[in-house]
């Protein structure tokens, strides 16, 4: 019996289960996949927006600009790295020169702080690779950049540390309400009640929410393409550019990540299948035609991967955050800014449930941080011998493009919510994100997953069942 | 801080070889940085003949050439720094490495850079489709099957002709994998002609010429590519599109030198060949710090690459000493001629085309059987070649090379000490899994003895001292 579930495991469900950990009550995270930020928020640009964009009166409009407030001190806690790197919004002709004071009044309106008006000559100082057509921009300096799924996992992470469960593999299938308290069963039989229900299941909230026949709103993936450049290209851009938008999104943008790789994209298109994150050559040739504007020289030749995520783009034309009936939260169609709103939708989320009449008390013991991570590329010498001193596992380097060693892969498996999987080790700890996209790093990764977990190599996968990496031992062939 | 004559970074062909020059030329304290747990380099998983034909006149597979280093750095007392990883190298050659001791400072007064190459991957390739498990480069997927001996997968198509996809086509069908196609964008393979023969042509793997992957398929694991063919601009042409189901997409698509600690070192990169500029001593444009092998561009075969390292070790000792460098006299005047390439040479119709692999010559030879039982011989340059062409219409035959598993899980790679029958190589295939090793053993130790009747012994091809 928990007080309350959480259903879904992205930013959204993190963020939620991160406030309501501090009070003194169950709580559980549902997440279908074998590991949490499995959707979107594994495959976003990870900009923390400005709030210059959502119309006024929004809920997105309000909860970006809270959320990006929030986003600075929720990272230090959760020791995930957040840089504000700044944003301009570009414009090449009068039409978008228009769009750009409309946006600068906009954000006045939506409470963004310190935007200003470039010419173009300010704007070359800015980011002297921009092309010189762009006549004038809106620089937004409250802009930065996150990981989002570092963001939640240390999010879950933390909220776990404060006696969240989280249970993987959890599909749910079926929600009935009796006598006030929500019963939920998983697609696999596993049965669990809870007095709340917030549905934060992203692409699938409008099912989740149909489930107690709540069929006011429905979700549709639309789909955002991405190159990703080799940090050799850093020098590109550091802030994040921007196209004025039009009503299908922000457009194509290019950004520097936290992490310092070149992040071009995305597209914004529907698809018909959830589950459809295929890169295509429509896309990445829109992508790259649409760099190629911003940029006299891409250096497409440092592309080191492509990857698509999908939107879960709500049919409200804004946030669907509401509560349908008593002790059911809707958390939905949460697209951009839905990142950079985050920490906010937490907060909102919780005074919606101590409004409704939440009696639970705060934990004495809370703790809002988490004990950092070890990251040993960031270190100075000194740290890194002390470390190696005290661990040797931290003097093997086992990702050499991204300096990762075999103590932060152990680490990133046992610290909660642990990898069980290649790509989980991959989100933790950036082994296999450089330029050789795991070519030197998967044999040892395969082998350290199965040795920590207690399986054979056999059993390792990528990303959940049926991505098996290996087919057993060799033993020979036949004519 | 600690000193060295002599720093060389990579313990792989090049900078074995640049070590035991460097010390033959009279550098005292030489030492070879290896991140791996012992020397040898990509060799260790280049269990394949082929290699030495040049530089010790002998075919020998990657082990056994690793070997015959790997003794020479022992007998030179040459200090080896294992499972060491360098992480910086500064422009006045001190070189930071890290190991489970924790970090090391070496001021050099020379360094040579043999830090080798990597694979081109997917994503420097934008093949659309999902992005599922199961594509592999074909570098990878060798050290899963000849290292730690476990299948990476077993429908295959392979993407990419060069000789290490076809040594790969062949190493996968011999464990038991169907290779269904491999498809080359360009109009012809890069491959060696032999291995074109000996890898694809003996297993009757289709090679797709003019043909790339234009779509990956699957959501968890690959279930499919589909394959178009291409027009001279390489562009796919609409409507050539074919479906081949596999659960595995093996890349065989290019080598990159490996130069992260060159550019850092301040050394100018070549934008032709990705590596360093080198001039005739095989010195970068930062002094004292030398470059040879795969890291300054990539080599065709590890003779050559030997050869290179031997003279930037030479020169990194003489440069260590405060001496001239002398200029490289033994290769003046001596002219490789390269070997053959690609399928052009093997010219189709009723009379057999043969390349000969005796010598690295490789002759193109056709052989037409006459009716009295004799043949008619074209374009062997030697007695040797008429009879090895011969042989290879009438009755073939080939080394077989493959691992073996030891009892402690060890993968141990192995050979027969002659060419077998072509009809018996899967024969040899099951005795040898049928058997497991006992450590220690040594190279040329007989394991199996006139395997399948076909007179060769099967031996071990690297030494393997108990842990």
């Amino acid at each position: 019996m928990y007080k309350a579930a959480i259903i879904g495991g992205g930013v959204i469900g993190a963020m939620v289960a991160r406030r309501l950990s501090a009070y003194d009550m169950n709580i559980v995270i549902l997440e279908k996949e074998q590991d949490v930020a499995m959707g979107q928020s594994k495959a976003n640009s990870g900009i923390v927006h400005g709030g210059y964009d959502p119309l006024p009166g929004t809920l997105k409009a309000k909860l970006n600009i809270e959320g990006n407030k929030l986003m600075e001190q929720t990272c230090r806690e959760l020791d995930v790295h957040f840089r504000r790197n700044g944003a301009m919004v570009v414009a090449f002709n009068d039409e978008e020169a228009d769009g750009i004071n409309e946006l600068y009044e906009r954000g006045i309106k939506n409470g963004c702080i310190g935007l200003e008006i470039l010419n173009g000559e300010d704007v070359q100082k800015k980011e002297k690779h921009l092309s010189e057509r762009v006549k004038t921009a809106l620089y937004v300096p409250s802009s930065g950049v996150v990981c989002p799924y570092e963001l939640t996992i240390e999010a879950i992470g933390n909220a776990m540390d404060n006696g969240a469960e989280l249970l993987l593999n959890f599909e749910v299938d079926s929600i009935e309400n009796r006598d006030g308290l929500y019963y939920i069963e998983s697609a696999d039989g596993r049965k669990i009640v809870s007095e709340y229900v917030i549905n934060c299941a992203g692409l699938y909230s409008d099912k989740i929410a149909a489930m107690i026949g709540d069929n006011s709103f429905f979700i549709t993936p639309r789909a955002g393409e991405y190159l990703l450049l080799d940090k050799e290209a850093s020098y590109l851009t550091d802030m994040t550019i921007f196209r004025v938008p039009t009503k299908m999104g922000k457009g194509v943008l290019a950004t520097k990540t936290v992490d310092g790789n070149i992040l071009l994209g995305p597209t914004s298109i529907d698809r018909e299948d959830k589950e459809d994150l295929s890169v295509t050559d429509s896309g990445l040739s829109f992508v790259k035609s649409k760099e190629a504007e911003f940029f006299d020289d891409v250096p497409l030749d440092k592309v080191i991967t492509q990857f698509t995520g999908l939107r879960a783009h709500g049919n409200k034309g804004d946030f669907i955050i509401n509560m349908p009936q008593k002790g059911f939260v809707n958390v939905a169609g949460i697209e951009s800014p839905g990142l950079s709103s985050a920490p906010a939708i937490g907060v909102m989320v919780e005074e919606m449930l101590i409004n409704d009449g939440l009696s639970a008390r705060k934990k004495a013991n809370y703790n809002p941080c988490r004990v950092p991570k070890k990251r040993f590329r960031e270190y100075t010498q000194e740290e890194k011998s002390k470390l190696i001193i005290e661990n040797p596992a931290y003097g093997r380097i086992v990702c050499r493009c991204e300096e990762v060693t075999e103590g932060e892969i152990v680490e990133a498996i046992h610290r909660q919510p642990g990898a069980v999987d290649v790509d989980g080790i991959k989100r933790r700890t950036r082994s296999g994100m450089g330029r050789c996209q795991g070519g030197f790093c998967l044999p040892p990764v395969v082998e350290i997953l199965a040795r920590e977990l207690g399986v054979s190599p056999n059993e390792v996968n990528k990303k959940g069942s049926g991505s098996n990496i290996l087919f057993g031992r060799v033993k020979g062939g036949k004519k | 801080m600690r000193t060295a004559d002599v720093v060389v970074i990579g313990g792989g062909p090049a900078g074995m070889s640049a070590a035991v020059a460097a010390k033959e030329t009279g550098a005292e304290d030489v030492i070879i940085i290896e991140r791996d747990d012992s020397l040898g380099g990509i060799l260790k998983q280049c269990i394949h003949n082929g290699f030495g034909l040049h530089r010790f006149g002998q075919e020998l597979t990657g082990p056994e050439y690793g070997e015959k280093y790997e003794k020479m750095v022992e007998d030179f007392n040459i200090e080896v720094l294992v499972n060491t990883a360098v992480t910086s190298l500064s422009d006045d050659r001190i070189v930071t490495c890290v190991s489970e001791n924790g970090f090391v400072q070496i001021k050099a007064g020379a360094v040579v850079l043999a830090m080798g190459c990597r694979e081109r991957t997917r994503g420097a390739l934008n093949v659309p489709g999902d992005r599922p498990a199961g594509v592999i480069t074909a570098g990878t997927a060798q050290k899963f099957v000849n290292i730690k001996g476990y299948m990476p997968g077993k429908e295959v198509v392979i993407l990419g002709s060069g000789d290490i996809g076809l040594i790969m086509a062949r190493r996968m069908t011999l464990e038991g994998a169907h290779i269904k196609a491999v498809c080359e964008i360009m109009e012809d393979s890069g491959g060696l002609t032999r291995n074109i023969v000996q890898c694809l042509n003996d297993f009757d793997i289709p090679l797709k010429l003019h043909h790339t992957v234009t779509k990956i398929h699957g959501r968890d694991r690959v279930c499919g590519v589909t394959v178009s063919a291409v027009d001279d601009n390489l562009q796919p042409i609409a409507g050539t599109e074919e479906y081949i189901e596999c659960d595995t997409l093996m890349l065989s698509v290019g080598l990159i030198p490996e130069n992260e600690l060159t550019k850092e070192a301040g050394a100018e990169i070549s934008l032709k060949t990705k590596g360093p500029v080198v001039d005739e001593n095989k010195q970068t444009t930062v002094d004292g710090i030398f470059a040879c092998g795969n890291v300054v561009k990539v080599h065709e075969l590890v003779d050559f690459v030997s050869e290179e390292g031997e003279m930037a070790g030479r020169n990194a000792a003489l440069f260590a000493m405060g001496r001239p460098f002398v200029q490289d006299n033994i290769n003046q005047g001596k002219k490789h001629i390269p070997e053959k390439k690609g399928v052009k040479h093997l010219i189709q119709g009723d009379r057999k085309t043969v390349i000969c692999t005796v010598c690295p010559r490789g002759c193109s030879i056709t052989v037409n059987m006459l009716g009295d039982g004799t043949y008619d011989v074209q374009g062997n340059t030697c007695p040797r070649g008429e009879k090895y062409a011969i042989k290879e219409v009438t009755a073939p035959e080939r080394t077989l090379t493959t691992i073996m598993c030891a009892s402690n899980g060890q993968m141990v790679p192995v050979k027969t000490d002659r060419p077998v029958p072509y009809d018996k190589l899967f024969d040899c295939m099951r005795a040898v899994n049928e058997k497991t090793l006992e450590l220690p053993i040594k190279l040329g130790d007989i394991i199996i003895k006139n395997i399948e009747g076909t007179g060769a012994d099967l031996v071990c091809a690297r030494t393997f001292n108990l842990r």
